[in-house]
């Protein structure tokens, strides 16, 4: 998926960047409105991060001028200012959703696939795998016709895995993207999810390997 | 304002007029008595010497030598109203003719062209004397003759006396006319005084407008220093806001670059030791950020209770953002977040929307904060008598047998908070908010393990 | 004349004869009496001109209110009451004389002591002198005649009828017109002085005295007696309750106010500096002056009472000013001035003969 990501810490808008491609997405980052504007003129985005404090306006105001002009672009503001004020503002005005500095990647994605479902798909994001269809944005797996839906941790487990097949991911790295820093989890508690998405890949030619003391990693027929 | 040694500008300004009065009208007593006192001295003066020239002229001399024939008129005229003692001395050539042989003569013997006035103590009494000289044919000499007339001044004293007397009521009557004038004067030139201060005292916390009362110029001074001290107060609260906020965002936007950071090192990290370390350094920012955050956020709620807007809060509306709001952050754990709301409009508070906003994300924050994976958070919003109460149940670990006050009370977190991450804030914002709402707040265990927390606020 | 005047002046030796004197008192009293309450405890020292059996019944009446007194009761004429007060500084806590000149001159030279009390402030202003000297009893001075002496005449109403009268029947009133000898008689000398300030009439009723031989008296009592013994027809210038008095017992005894002006002589009391309890003096004066000692003074005492109600209904009646003019008539040399006239007003027609 394509974005644009408009912050004004360069640090902060470089390590967001990074990081959504290396879950394979194309981020266009610029550091102010008119920057924003200018890219928004040229090329369509599947979702816009739109800071609110930049140094030539308020994100807000950039939002309801966009939703004036008729542009609908899904828009996740991200705000550092703590007042519910400013978050409030930010939906009345026409934003998707919000996420508060810091925030957590997999919150990040989370909502982003959120307002995507919400707003019915604006890009074709299914992807096929052997005899298996993953829908994200509907967290689902397609099996030989039959649709099966992912929970949460399973469908961001499947969405590691898919997004490199064959490759191995440890069970340390499948915790860290799993689960929250702040919960206390054993690397079995990995088994769990890759023992459901197993079942959920029952009758298909996609499986989980476990590749002893290395991790797992998804493999076709 | 109970302050014992405070003093009464009324009561100042009503003893500083009653004062002057009082001066004046004492001064107007002494002024009118020195006066009579003169006026009714120099009449009887004048009358004591023409009754003694009148008795000078029954002075005669004839073959068998001087004669003096006194006028009884006279003396009745010069005893006035009859008060005063008199006493007389004719003295021809160096012999008392007749009249009081040791009445005291003058210092100085009129020389026939004027009489001479003077003060004497004769018989236990001060007098006042007239002296009139004269010559007198003695047989076939030539004598100087001397007519005293003296007489005390009780009756002189009485009308001197009568008059101040007279000076003295019209005094006390302007006294006592001042009594109750001072008391209107003092009412209405403080009258502006106190309807600035009522004017003032009206006004609702949060009205922070300029007085524009009309004072008197005396008073202006003191509705400008208003004003200014409005101005400055104003301005003094915008900058907490901006302050609150640039705190926010000053602490934010670092620790939210130091995070991703972290994160990115960490999904291309390899060695378990330094993966180790990113996650301590991604759970302090966690911690951090949150800290900061709810400090903040008390910070504004504490700030707002104090100035809360009075607006009309659709409960169901609101909770519904909600909803959807922490929907990604509980589907981050497999948690269901379900809720029972009845429809548009059916529950409504009137107070602040921060605060409650507020309030009830930091419910179901803290909610989904003790629920574990794949838990279920039920937030229900229900009409209690008067009142609508927001109940938050979980799953969670429960309360371990703390008390709701001991929960809220600030940077206080339960037993079995463990590893949870939390600044011990966020039931205190909720309690803060129920009491400046009028509303109540509390905790207890939800059936089948987990708790639910109660926050009711009266129906709008 | 010579032998009236020196009949009167007989009478007084046989009146001086009858003097007790008073132990270490150099002035002549003429009684003296002590009145006693029911438990006397103090006396008041009262020095009086009255006779003590006319002040009796007020005295009494006195004492029954103030049963822890007694009351000395000491009279004598008016110039040795003057004189006991003045000159000797005698010990008494209430003066009462008729002679209002020689009290004035008392009250005037600082022999009296203030006095304030109720029934002292309701007297008229003419009535006292200061807080120092107060009149208790108003008497007319009046004109006495023989009813039967003067049968067929018109009795006088005036000055001016009285001198008609005396003129046009020189033969039926010589040798019996009778009045004061102002160089003995203190209140005479006061009455003529009066007289001689208030109307011309006086000296021509001197001269037509004069011409008729008029006799002259000490005393009033005197002339009451003599004209109750037909010896004169008229007397001029008796003091009116001795007139009264004798009225009562006389019969064919006219007494007249003259309606051209009737002089009223005050009767006064004053408490004396050397007063040894002036506040017994006060209390016997402030009864005197109570509408209870008015009534007395009214009734048995035979004083008239001090009633300026009856001042004022008879306009013919002038109270002699009670004020210092009244020194005046005691100047010595003014004194002898009017002596001097008033013997040659007399004597006139005895030149002329």
């Amino acid at each position: 998926m394509r974005f644009l990501l408009v912050e004004d810490t360069a640090k902060l808008a470089r390590s967001v960047r990074d990081l959504l491609a290396l879950d394979g997405h194309g981020v266009d980052t610029v550091a102010s409105l008119a920057e924003a504007g200018d890219c928004l003129a040229a090329t369509s985005y599947d979702l816009i991060l739109l800071d609110i404090g930049l140094p030539d306006g308020d994100g807000r105001a950039f939002l309801a001028q966009q939703r004036r002009q008729g542009r609908d672009t899904p828009v996740i503001m991200i705000t550092a200012r703590s007042a519910v004020a400013d978050r409030v503002d930010a939906l009345d005005g026409g934003a998707d959703d919000y996420v508060t500095k810091p925030f957590e990647m997999a919150e990040l994605e989370a909502r982003i696939r959120a307002v995507l479902r919400r707003r019915g798909g604006a890009t074709q994001t299914r992807r096929d795998f052997a005899d298996v269809t993953f829908d994200p944005l509907a967290a689902t797996l397609t099996v030989a016709g039959e649709t099966r839906e992912l929970r949460s941790r399973e469908l961001r487990l499947f969405e590691i895995l898919i997004a490199a097949p064959g490759r191995i991911h440890s069970k340390e790295h499948l915790c860290d993207r799993l689960f929250s820093y702040a919960e206390a989890v054993s690397d079995n508690a990995i088994e769990v999810y890759v023992g459901r998405l197993r079942r959920k890949l029952q009758g298909s030619a996609a499986r989980i390997e476990t590749v002893r003391g290395l991790g797992y990693r998804l493999i076709g027929p | 304002m109970a302050r014992p040694e405070a003093h009464s500008l009324r009561r100042r300004l009503l003893l500083q007029l009653l004062l002057g009065a009082a001066v004046m009208a004492l001064g107007l007593y002494l002024a009118v008595r020195a006066t009579a006192e003169r006026a009714t001295e120099a009449a009887q003066d004048a009358i004591l010497i023409a009754a003694a020239e009148n008795i000078s002229d029954g002075l005669r001399g004839t073959e068998v030598g001087v004669e003096i024939d006194l006028n009884r008129a006279t003396f009745s005229m010069v005893a006035a109203a009859g008060q005063d003692r008199l006493f007389w001395r004719v003295e021809v050539g160096r012999e008392t003719l007749t009249g009081y042989d040791d009445l005291p003569l003058p210092g100085m013997v009129p020389d026939g062209t004027g009489p001479v006035v003077y003060e004497a103590s004769y018989r236990g009494a001060d007098l006042r004397l007239a002296a009139v000289g004269r010559s007198v044919m003695d047989r076939d000499s030539l004598q100087p003759a001397l007519i005293v007339l003296g007489q005390t001044r009780f009756g002189q004293r009485a009308i001197a006396d009568r008059l101040a007397n007279g000076a003295a009521l019209a005094g006390l009557a302007f006294f006592a006319l001042a009594v109750p004038l001072s008391l209107i004067f003092t009412s209405s030139v403080l009258a502006p005084v106190r309807r600035l201060a009522e004017a003032v005292s009206r006004r609702g916390p949060a009205d922070l407008r300029s007085m524009d009362h009309p004072t008197p110029r005396e008073l202006a001074p003191f509705q400008e220093a208003l004003n200014s001290f409005i101005a400055r107060l104003r301005m003094t609260l915008s900058q907490t806001e901006t302050f609150i906020a640039e705190a926010a965002h000053h602490i934010r936007t670092p620790l939210s670059t130091v995070r991703a950071e972290a994160e990115i090192a960490l999904r291309r990290a390899e060695g378990e030791e330094s993966r180790a370390r990113l996650r301590s350094v991604i759970r302090a920012v966690d911690e951090s950020a949150r800290s900061a955050g709810q400090l903040l956020d008390h910070a504004m709620v504490a700030y707002r209770s104090n100035r809360m807007t009075q607006a009309r809060i659709d409960l169901s509306a609101m909770l519904g953002d909600l909803a959807r709001s922490f929907g990604p952050t509980a589907d981050l754990r497999d948690i269901s977040l379900t809720m029972i709301v009845p429809g548009p409009d059916a529950a409504e508070v009137i107070g602040d929307r921060v605060l409650v906003e507020s309030a009830l994300r930091n419910l179901i924050d803290n909610a989904l904060k003790y629920t574990d994976a794949e838990g279920t958070v039920h937030v229900s919003l229900r009409h209690d008598g008067g009142l609508v109460v927001i109940e938050v149940c979980d799953t969670g670990r429960g309360l371990a047998g703390a008390e709701t006050s001991m929960l809220t009370a600030r940077f206080q977190r339960g037993p079995n908070a463990g590893t949870v991450v939390g600044s011990g804030l966020g039931l205190t914002i909720v309690a803060e908010v129920a009491r400046a709402m009028g509303g109540a707040f509390d905790l207890s265990p939800a059936e089948g393990g987990g708790t639910c927390a109660r926050l009711s606020l009266p129906a709008g | 004349m010579c032998k009236a005047v020196i009949a009167s002046r007989l009478k007084a030796l046989t009146c001086l004869l009858l003097l007790v004197a008073l132990p270490a008192a150099a002035f002549e009293i003429e009684a003296e009496r002590l009145f006693h309450g029911r438990a006397p405890v103090a006396e008041v020292r009262l020095l009086s001109t009255t006779d003590s059996d006319i002040a009796a019944p007020l005295i009494e009446a006195f004492l029954s209110t103030r049963p822890d007194l007694s009351v000395r009761y000491v009279m004598a004429s008016s110039r040795e009451v003057f004189a006991a007060i003045a000159d000797e500084g005698a010990p008494f806590d209430l003066v009462m004389s008729s002679a209002m000149d020689l009290q004035m001159k008392l009250a005037n030279d600082g022999f009296a002591r203030p006095h304030a009390s109720d029934v002292a402030a309701a007297l008229p202003d003419w009535a006292r002198w200061r807080d120092l000297l107060f009149g208790f009893a108003l008497e007319p001075v009046v004109v006495i005649v023989s009813l039967k002496g003067i049968e067929g005449l018109p009795i006088p109403q005036t000055r001016r009828d009285l001198i008609a009268l005396l003129r046009e029947n020189p033969a039926h009133f010589s040798g019996r017109v009778a009045t004061y000898d102002p160089h003995l008689s203190g209140a005479g000398y006061l009455f003529f002085t009066e007289d001689a300030r208030q109307t011309d009439a006086f000296w021509r009723l001197a001269e037509v005295m004069g011409r008729l031989e008029a006799r002259l008296y000490c005393c009033s009592v005197d002339m009451i007696e003599d004209l109750a013994a037909g010896n004169i027809l008229i007397a001029y210038n008796v003091v009116g309750s001795y007139a009264a008095s004798h009225a009562r017992r006389i019969p064919d005894t006219g007494i007249v106010e003259l309606q051209d002006f009737t002089q009223a002589l005050l009767r006064t009391g004053l408490i004396p500096v050397t007063a040894p309890r002036p506040d017994l003096g006060a209390a016997l004066l402030d009864f005197t002056l109570s509408p209870e000692g008015q009534a007395l003074a009214r009734g048995p005492t035979g004083f008239p009472p001090l009633d300026s109600g009856a001042i004022r209904l008879s306009a013919h009646i002038r109270p002699i000013r009670l004020d210092p003019g009244l020194l005046v008539g005691l100047d010595r040399m003014t004194r002898a001035i009017f002596l001097r006239e008033w013997d040659a007003a007399l004597n006139q027609p005895l030149a002329g003969r």
